[in-house]
């Protein structure tokens, strides 16, 4: 039985079709693969009866020839999605107990595919990070293990869904990614994670960090089930104003399209400072390989990109300031008392969130202020505005854009930088396409020297998410990686 | 650019967040670490550029004017720290 | 200048500035960016969406209607309409304003520049520009009076679409001041795009107001919130001025401030709870993309407005030879203009002389009764039918002027009709020569006399005798007759 735990998504429903196991006995091996890995906190929430009372129906349905695209397929939910009846947290103590009375989009769209949720996955608190080490919640443990032995964050700031998912307590996951925050825990981890194009999958029903800039998208074991899943999440939401009104192509059609005659840009730019050589040599072998599938490599100029992550870190925070306004302890969520109402606002916030969002909020709060508005909020609208520019100019050029999706493997959790702007530059590399809301994924590709997984990210045009399957479906059978539970 | 405490403290009552003395310093030395970073957009010239606030949705949708939400008080209420007489509850505000 | 703008110092005289700010409610049946509905009223928290409480992950979709209200009030106030708008985040934090910041429009509102021309009472016409009208969403209400130190939060208002209308500093008097807003209101009110109850609070004025001597440079102003009536506007900005050319007066200085206009002492005083300065940090929603109007929707809203309240009253003085002043009386409420059009149906014949009177009647006899009794023309006894015909008895000489009047004392009572009332009441007008003849000869026998003083020059008197014709007939004669036959028995003719 303990080889379900290893099945991909598109295994594991093949294996439901075909009758060799029900979506209970799946369910629950991961329902007891979690008990026993308590200890990584993947989950802020598990939801065993739920899961198998879910699990029960879609076994139903599976019998009488109803199933659904994703029926019976135990995930996880990142605690950033609105769950109904479900406590969501957003990884704060400010939220306390809330459970919302309705479901967002993108769960919904599972849940009604046929999921089965296992519960709510671990996060930086409202996913500002990259270590999964600012959780109300405590960190998350990645479950690879270096030569030391030291435990690993998974990344952020969906790191509990990274680890779930790699470590076996999750068929798949659900991550948003504002900065890279899906991707750069999947490199960590060893998994599969897409950002879509900013549009594809509505963000109603997910709690804002930065609303111009956030995503949701899968986190899975293979490219293939990337392609299943986001199928699923994906899709027009009169909700949201900025949802795309277009049709959700077959990504799964993509996957075997290969990538001959396809043009590959290399961006001489994101060879960063502090790079490791393992990196770069991971890259230069991806170029390799689709060249060898292909593919023709091109070099490309993103000029702008060394300004991405200060222009983020203006927009981010700033947009943060504003949609983190809503948490005052008055019709949700955590309170402290005080005598007077600014009293109130002021005792609840503070202490109802943790010091990495106290200092975006300011941070947030005062490149909006009087005076400062010029200087910091629009000149980096600017620069966003030259930096998708950047990637419209090399979209002429090149179909995919092939990159690493961080400049590092995971660090231990004592290795932790104390200087926030250093744990920024974590993000260097994925924070671009956010910018330019166009979609990226990260493919594990690679082991470090200490045995820890590295991840290449593929970055397309805007709603261009077939480039990145296509071609990232060839890195992983070139890369023929093995994952965690494969070890 | 470079914060002083004082404007820490004013960024700090707009964002109703409450610094003690102890969390002060750390915590203007982080910001001004971060804008030190963020300084680096100085290079970039913009002259001839135009902000830009959103990608990929060029204009907003219309929505029809139907009632076709509301009218579920207990929803809106059943999360809250203080109730009375279907309203929430806050300490008294004084115009 | 007029001199009438200026208010009187010690100093010497001062002249008053004035900007409006006018947040207009706009009719829809739901809010701005929710799904709930609008009505005023309604139980506590029934009328919210997830949305309006700013529960987490919370979107908002625009109302196509409101923004459609607001090009076509933009269209009514002679304004640019802007093809591109941007909505805005103004952030605050306020216990009825549930996501900590308001969805506004800063930058680029809906509608840009316009004006309006305002009427006064001497029938000068000013006009009064218009910087701008942008939409946003309204805020929820806080109730104090429930408990001694807790206030509670009623979000059924939060969301609803407002248009705040935004006045050049154009306005020089209380008077104008009073006629902008009520040509305003009038104005929205046709369009059909807001209510204009000032009492329910679905159009709020907050009045900018500074004082300065002739020529000088604008001074230091303070804005008044609050205020919920056109009278009260007008005693607010009185009260203000003299409170600002005393200080100044007294060598002190203007604070910038928001002010409270207290209705019951007369008085505005300072708002403690906006004391500390503000800092709204407005910039671009990023929930929200440009709005974008296609220029061919803009054009058929324009094609299908109704008639405005200019041009209903050039209208009038063009077909009725009405004085512009009595015309935009007629013009200024919808509800007015439809009763006289309706009246208008029923006039026999329709000339310019029977309008003019309809309009009299109107203006005058039925204004007094609906003031008297605190109605209004909807709810006037009186039907446009009824007022016609009261009118058509007259110009057949049916009745007097004078007995018209008892006659509309008794339909105001009743409700029925003019020729019906008279029948019943026996007020039939006499103009029977003989009858007249009777009592002219009897009223002339009685006061010989008098007869010999009028013969003898003292023409006043023929007054006298009419009076005491009228009075001994129940005021039933035929004026016009009387005078004719007195003529002819004193011997003038
Ligand atoms: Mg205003
Ligand atoms: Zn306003």
């Amino acid at each position: 039985m303990n080889d379900l735990i290893r099945l991909t998504m598109a295994e594991a429903k093949d294996g439901l079709h075909r009758k060799m196991f029900s979506s209970v006995e799946l369910t629950e091996v991961y329902l007891a693969s979690m008990e026993r890995n308590r200890s990584i906190n993947a989950y802020i929430l598990e939801t065993p009866e739920l899961a198998l009372e879910r699990a029960k129906e879609s076994d139903q349905r599976l019998a009488k020839g109803q199933a659904r695209s994703l029926e019976g397929l135990p995930i996880a939910i990142k605690d950033l999605f609105c769950t109904s009846g479900i406590q969501t947290t957003a990884g704060s103590h400010i939220l306390g107990e809330f459970k919302p009375p309705y479901e967002s989009t993108v769960s919904g769209n599972l849940k009604n595919a046929g999921a089965v949720s296992l519960g709510k996955t671990n996060m930086d608190e409202f996913a500002m990070g990259s270590a999964n080490i600012t959780s109300y919640y405590g960190n998350v443990i990645n479950p690879w293990k270096r030569a030391d032995g030291k435990d690993l964050t998974p990344g952020g700031s969906s790191g509990g869904s990274a680890a779930a998912v790699a470590g076996g307590l999750a068929i798949a996951a659900t991550g948003t990614d504002t900065g890279g925050s899906i991707r750069q825990p999947a490199a960590f981890s060893g998994v599969v994670g897409i950002k879509p194009t900013y549009g594809r999958c509505s963000r109603w029903g997910i709690v804002a960090f930065a609303s111009s800039l956030d995503q949701a998208g899968p986190m899975t074991r293979d490219v293939r089930d990337a392609a299943l899943m986001l199928e699923v999440m994906a899709g027009h939401d009169p909700k949201d104003s900025t949802s795309a009104s277009l049709e959700v192509p077959s990504f799964e059609k993509a996957l075997n399209q290969g990538v001959k005659g396809l043009r590959v840009g290399i961006p001489k730019e994101y060879r960063v400072d502090g790079m490791a050589e393992e990196i770069q040599n991971l890259w230069e072998k991806g170029a390799q390989w689709l060249k060898e599938a292909g593919a023709e490599i091109v070099e490309v100029s993103l000029p702008h990109t060394k300004y991405s992550l200060p222009t983020y870190y203006v927009l981010a925070p700033a947009e943060a300031s504003s949609n983190l306004a809503r948490y005052d302890g008055v019709r949700y969520g955590h309170r402290v008392s005080g005598k007077t109402l600014d009293e109130l606002y002021e005792n609840t916030r503070s202490e109802g969130f943790g010091a990495e969002v106290q200092r975006r909020i300011l941070i947030g709060t005062y490149v909006l202020s009087a005076g400062f508005y010029d200087a910091y909020y629009l000149k980096a609208q600017k620069v966003r505005q030259l930096i998708t520019q950047d990637f419209e100019l090399a979209f002429q050029k090149v179909d995919v854009i092939l990159t690493p999706t961080t400049p590092a493997a995971a660090f231990a959790l004592d290795e932790k930088p104390t200087d926030p702007v250093v744990m920024y530059l974590n993000d260097v590399l994925t924070v671009s396409a956010n910018l330019a809301g166009i979609p990226g994924i990260s493919i594990p590709a690679g082991l470090s020297k200490q045995g820890l997984p590295l991840g290449l990210q593929l970055i397309g045009p805007a709603f261009d998410e077939n480039i990145l399957f296509r071609v990232g479906r060839v890195i992983e059978e070139a890369a023929a990686f093995k994952s965690f539970l494969e070890r | 650019m470079s914060l002083d405490q004082e404007t820490v403290k004013r960024i700090a009552t707009l964002a109703r967040l409450k610094l003690s003395d102890d969390r002060m310093g750390p915590m203007q030395q982080d910001l001004n670490r971060i804008l030190h970073f963020i300084d680096q957009l100085n290079e970039v010239d913009t002259s001839s550029v135009e902000g830009m606030a959103g990608v990929n949705t060029p204009s907003m949708p219309f929505r029809k004017d139907v009632v076709n939400d509301g009218g579920y008080v207990d929803k809106i209420l059943e999360n809250a720290p203080e109730v009375a007489c279907n309203m929430f509850v806050v300490p008294k505000v004084v115009e | 200048m007029n001199n009438r703008y200026l208010y009187e110092g010690a100093s010497g005289p001062w002249e008053l500035v004035i900007g409006l700010e006018v947040h207009a409610q706009i009719i829809s049946n739901s809010k701005l960016f929710s799904g709930a509905a609008t009505s005023f009223g309604a139980e506590p928290n029934t009328q919210v969406s997830f949305v309006d409480a700013a529960m987490p992950g919370m979107l908002p979709v625009i109302n196509e209607v409101c923004v459609e209200q607001a090009i076509r009030t933009g269209l009514g106030i002679n304004a640019e309409i802007n093809l591109v708008s941007v909505f805005d985040r103004k952030n605050y934090f306020y216990a009825d304003l549930p996501s900590g910041y308001q969805i506004s429009q800063f930058l680029r509102p809906i509608v840009g520049k316009g004006y309006l021309d305002i009427e006064l009472e001497d029938g000068t016409v000013r006009r009064i520009g218009i910087t701008r009208l942008h939409l946003e969403q309204d805020a929820g209400k806080s109730i104090h009076d429930q408990h001694p130190e807790k206030s509670y939060i009623d979000l059924n208002r939060c969301g609803v679409g407002l248009m705040e209308i935004v006045s050049e500093p154009d306005i020089r008097s209380a008077e104008e001041a009073a006629a902008y807003v009520h040509k305003l209101r009038s104005i929205v009110r046709c369009l059909g795009t807001c209510d204009g109850n000032m009492d329910q609070g679905s159009m709020r004025v907050d009045v900018n107001v500074s004082v300065r001597k002739a020529g000088e440079p604008f001074g230091t102003r303070a804005e008044i919130k609050n205020v919920n009536s056109i009278k009260f506007l007008a005693q607010a900005i009185d009260h203000e001025a003299m409170r600002q050319i005393s200080i100044l007066e007294d060598g002190g200085e203007i604070l910038q401030e928001t002010r409270l206009f207290d209705s019951v002492r007369g008085v505005t005083r300072s708002m403690r709870s906006k004391e500390h300065a503000h800092d709204y940090r407005y910039f671009p929603d990023p929930d929200l993309p440009p709005l974008v109007l296609d220029a061919a929707w803009v054009e058929e809203i324009r094609r299908n407005l109704p008639e405005l309240p200019d041009a209903t009253k050039a209208r009038l003085m063009k077909d009725y030879e009405l004085s512009p002043y009595d015309a935009s009386l007629l013009v200024s409420e919808k509800e007015t203009v439809i009763y006289f059009e309706e009246s208008l149906k029923w006039l026999r014949p329709s000339n310019v002389k029977t309008v003019k009177l309809l309009a009299n009647w109107l203006l005058g006899e039925v204004f007094g009764a609906l003031n008297r009794e605190s109605k209004t023309i909807d709810g006037c006894p009186i039907s446009p039918a009824h007022l016609a015909g009261l009118i058509n008895q007259i110009q057949e000489g049916v009745i007097s002027g004078k007995i018209a009047k008892e006659v509309f004392v008794l339909m105001w009572g009743s409700g029925k009709d003019a020729p019906s009332l008279i029948e019943e009441h026996g007020l039939k007008q006499v103009s029977d020569d003989g009858a007249i003849l009777m009592t002219i000869d009897k009223i002339l026998d009685e006061n010989p006399g008098m007869v010999e003083e009028y013969k003898s020059g003292k023409e006043k008197l023929f007054g006298f005798f009419v009076g005491q014709v009228m009075k001994a007939m129940a005021g039933k004669a035929n004026p016009e007759l009387v005078n004719k036959l007195l003529k002819q028995k004193l011997g003038v003719l």
